[in-house]
């Protein structure tokens, strides 16, 4: 065995080992130790994945003595090692990007203890991409869950408390679902192991036994999982969540929580259930129109808002509803832009989260658009990686938003009673979504001075114009070498089966 | 439509009662504290839906006693452990709820929700 | 409909609450904002127009009601589906259902030589799914650092200056108050309770230590052992108040007994997982199954689990009381 295949579990263990010590360590040493754990971490990752593409072979990993259906087990492929490492690069430039604001907004004895929750996020993050064991993810999902809902209060108002708990009730209906989703499927199969629950599932299928409790098994864990990631009808505590939490925390909730849910429902899908039996079933009906509906309730409530930061919330909304769209759509095509998307709106949607701050910033305070005016002149960084980050979600080309549509509109085509709808419902969307960036955008140029707000210069914060153009370049590359990244999904795709 | 075993499952379908009732206290209560009361009943249920998967009839608890150890001596020993893990869940959720709960509670003086996101939009913050 | 009007119905629908104003320790002070200027009180009124007034308004008394009906529905409508889910499930109570397959008969016949305990549970919790139980620790972990940063009432700490940077203020001193309540409202000399928590507060000490130490061999382990000796704390706390636990348990003890428990969990585990991986011999003796010393790491892992658990038990107890120790 080579020494690279255990570093999946070093990954996953020394981030819950920082977690540890972070907790008798003062505020500065936390973060660096944060910090170094996310690019140990990463760098892990990036050697995990060219040994991968190299062998070609996925392979599993023991957690203990035991081999497969007995003891716990994670396994590694490309596309989990790629998703580790996309996950550390937006959580490390969330971090540096919201550094600022996190002493201005939290209390500094409590410092160690947001790094500790950022740690383990970043463990929990790793085992839902890396797991093989459904009860495992459980255990994850729960420490995730707990994990953003600290990351939502740390900034400690009236609103961010409030939206922790209706967090916190929704993200516990899904779990209750989850789990109740998990017994069920172990009753049926004996199994709590992907790999042999899909051998046990199939065999159930074949024979013809237990379709009902099977297919009741496969709806309420997606519903669970959707519940979690804020799937249309469940997301009335994501405006408040995102939209008040302190910034670093609102970028890595909708970036990396969501997709960390996302991720594991497209395993489940794949290793647990397979792939043709989720084609068959009537689930993904159902989540192909939440999702459409996400997509135009969610671009609806953002033009009505008349707050930055709120607005950007509920476009995840929209955008959480592209991705489920794309599962409902029930090809490989379909999944695989899913995928693409996850890596898209993660880039753009903590990009937005930064580079509004550097805006509101140079408003006094103020988030509101009547304020905004003019902004992008005195924060001449933020303005233009706002703007990239709009454009990028609207879809224009050379941007990474724009990939990601052409690819669900290729994976609608062909797909007879689905392709109109979805088609319909991307292009009203994509207008919906130019409506209100592009109105934020104009918003942010138009020439008035506004001699009463101070103006930023590159100059003076370093680290967060380097982290705004890190994010820049992240965009721009995903949106212009896509084809690397499109095979690397679809090969890490087939490699799951 | 319905199957053969539901009243041979009884416990499971009480457990499933018992999970609805938690549910729709969750999302109909507006007393904060009556939402983690049932919340902690919907946790319950699932744990008591999973400790009847692994009863086998007339077998003892999975402790060896006297040295048997065969397997058709003892109850499945897997739902046991996977309760005791999703207990400590369970509790680690309800003193998040708790504190949260009395943290509102201590800057507005109530515990209903609404009137909760009622004096925030008053506040303006 | 025209409904009963007597207390018990009153409270059902959550308009009275009977024990308010007489539980609780402290008088609570009203909810008040002041209007600092005349506009914001007109603002106020304004708003209070559109959304306060509930009961005038008619949108959200719809909305409420709509809501209350499809919540109903929705509960119904899955309780519907779990009950069809759950008679077509095997049959309880039979050994030939899938659940019984050859992972739970490893774990049964094979368990005692490979784990070395003789609960076959706990055996199968610390050593074949170690790592599911140690992220169930790391919940716990987390949860207790989520409360912390709730409830925790620190003494101001400046952070290093930066230029530019604005630093966060406390809006108001809180410790001093919450710590002048607990001096105000702590039950004090009751000699009742002090009699009977000297007497049974070594009993269950000692009883957690034993189902503590006795994990592998009977049922309990670290987790049942830790919540008894956490209430069993939590009981000598109420009984003599927090100038006698301070003597013992700070918040340093707290920080340091966890911080020494997990990272002797993780490293063992660690340990253990990586030989296992690697196919390494761990070379940890199991011992004669049924002694004290026996089952190679799970016992020194159930006193971890164990101290680690009585600690959080106390601390959300003396956090939620006052917000520190």
């Amino acid at each position: 065995m080579d020494f690279v295949q255990n570093f999946p579990f070093f990954s996953i263990i020394l981030s819950m080992f920082s977690g540890i010590i972070s907790s008798v360590l003062p505020a500065r040493a936390a973060k660096w130790v944060n910090t170094c754990l996310i690019v140990t971490v990463g760098a892990m990752s990036a050697c995990l994945l060219g040994y991968l593409t190299k062998t070609g072979e996925p392979f599993v990993y023991w957690m203990g003595h035991f081999p497969a259906p007995w003891g716990n087990e994670i396994r590694a492929g490309t596309l989990e090692a790629g998703m580790a490492l996309f996950f550390c690069i937006i959580m490390l430039l969330s971090m540096l990007g919201g550094e600022k604001k996190l002493l201005g907004e939290v209390e500094y004895s409590k410092h160690n203890l947001y790094y500790i929750l950022v740690d383990l996020l970043l463990s929990s993050l790793l085992a839902l991409v890396y797991t093989n064991d459904l009860f495992t993810a459980y255990v994850f999902v729960e420490i995730n869950t707990i994990a953003a809902c600290g990351l939502i209060m740390i900034r400690q108002n009236g609103r961010t408390i409030e939206a922790a708990v209706r967090y916190m009730i929704m993200s516990l209906l899904g779990s209750g679902l989850f789990l109740l989703g998990l017994c069920t499927l172990y009753d049926l199969t004996g199994h709590l192991l992907m790999s042999n629950i899909k051998e046990s599932v199939a065999e159930l299928i074949a024979q013809g036994t237990y379709t009902v409790p099977l297919m009741t098994t496969i709806g309420l864990i997606s519903a669970g999982l959707a519940i979690k990631s804020a799937l249309f009808p469940f997301h009335t505590w994501l405006p408040d969540a995102y939209g008040y939490s302190t910034v670093s925390s609102a970028a890595m909730l909708s970036s990396l929580v969501s997709k960390g849910y996302i991720f594991l429902l497209i395993k489940i899908f794949y290793r647990v259930i397979g792939f043709d039996i989720i084609r068959e079933s009537k689930v993904i009906h159902v989540l192909f129109v939440f999702g459409l509906m996400g997509m135009v309730f969610g671009s609806v409530s953002a033009i009505r808002e008349n707050d930055i930061r709120r607005m950007i919330a509920f476009s995840s909304v929209a955008q959480i509803g592209y991705i489920y769209m794309g599962f409902g759509l029930g090809t490989q095509a379909g999944i695989a832009a899913s995928v693409y998307h996850i890596l898209s709106h993660a880039a753009t949607k903590s990009l937005l989260f930064v580079s509004a701050i550097g805006l509101t910033d140079v408003s006094g305070g103020s988030r509101k658009f009547i304020d905004l005016t003019g902004a992008g002149y005195r924060n001449k960084l933020a303005g233009v990686a706002f703007t990239v980050g709009s454009l990028s979600m609207v879809g224009v080309p050379m941007f990474s938003g724009f990939v990601s549509k052409l690819l669900f509109m290729e994976a609608s085509f062909g797909h007879s009673i689905k392709m109109f709808p979805a088609l319909i419902v991307l292009a009203l969307s994509t207008i919906l979504n130019a409506i209100y960036f592009m109105k934020t955008v104009i918003r942010i140029y138009v020439p008035e001075k506004r001699p009463d707000f101070e103006t930023i210069t590159v100059r003076d914060e370093k680290l967060y114009a380097a982290t705004l153009v890190c994010f820049i370049v992240l965009n721009v590359a995903l949106g212009m070498f896509s084809l690397p990244i499109q095979n690397w999904i679809r090969t890490g795709l087939s490699m799951f089966g | 439509m319905l199957g053969p075993n539901l009243f041979t499952n009884y416990g499971e379908a009480v457990a499933i009662i018992l999970f609805g009732i938690g549910f729709s206290n969750l999302l109909l209560q507006k007393n904060l504290i009556k939402k983690i009361i049932g919340l902690n009943i919907m946790d319950t249920a699932v744990y008591l839906y999973l400790a009847e998967k692994g009863y086998i009839a007339g077998r003892a608890a999975p402790i060896v006693t006297n040295g048997v150890q065969d397997a058709a001596a003892y109850i499945n020993p897997v739902p046991s452990g996977l309760v005791l893990t999703g207990i400590v869940v369970s509790v680690s959720v309800t003193a998040i709820m708790l504190s949260l709960t009395m943290r509102l509670y201590r800057r507005y003086h109530t515990l209903d929700l609404d009137e909760i996101s009622l004096r925030l939009k008053k506040e303006g913050l | 409909m025209k409904r009963k009007n007597n207390a018990f119905f009153r409270w059902f629908y959550g308009e009275k609450d009977p024990y308010l104003g007489k539980v609780e320790m402290r008088p609570q002070p009203k909810y008040e904002n002041k209007p600092s200027d005349l506009r914001e009180a007109f603002r106020d009124s304004m708003m209070r127009d559109r959304i306060y007034d509930a009961e005038d308004n008619a949108t959200l008394k719809i909305f409420q009601k709509l809501y209350r009906i499809a919540a109903v529905l929705f509960c119904l409508i899955l309780i519907g589906i779990l009950l069809v889910n759950v008679s077509w499930l095997p049959r309880y109570g039979q050994a030939s259902n899938p659940v019984n397959n050859e992972v739970s008969a490893r774990y049964i016949e094979s368990g005692l030589q490979e784990t070395g305990a003789v609960n076959i549970v706990t055996g199968m919790i610390l050593d074949y799914r170690a790592f599911d139980t140690f992220g169930e620790s790391n919940v716990l972990f987390i949860a207790t650092v989520t409360v912390l940063i709730l409830m925790r009432l620190d003494k101001e700490k400046k952070a290093p200056a930066k230029k530019g940077v604005p630093v966060y203020t406390k809006p108001a001193d809180e410790l001093t108050v919450a710590q002048a309540h607990d001096r105000i409202y702590e039950p004090k000399n009751d000699v009742i309770l002090q009699m009977v928590a000297g007497f049974l507060v070594p009993i269950i000490i000692i009883f957690g230590i034993y189902v503590i130490l006795n994990g592998h061999l009977s049922p309990g382990g670290g987790f049942s052992g830790g919540a008894v000796i956490g209430a069993g704390l939590i009981l000598y706390l109420n009984a003599f108040g927090f100038e006698k636990t301070e003597r013992f348990f700070t918040e340093k003890t707290y920080k340091w007994v966890c911080f020494f428990a997990l990272t002797f969990y993780c490293l063992a585990k660690s340990y253990s997982f990586f030989t296992g991986a690697n196919h390494l011999e761990s070379g940890i003796p199991l011992g004669t199954p049924g002694a004290i010393l026996s089952s190679g790491l799970i016992l020194p892992l159930n006193i971890c689990v164990g101290l680690v658990v009585a600690c959080t038990m106390y601390t959300f107890y003396a956090l939620f009381r006052k917000g520190g120790f």
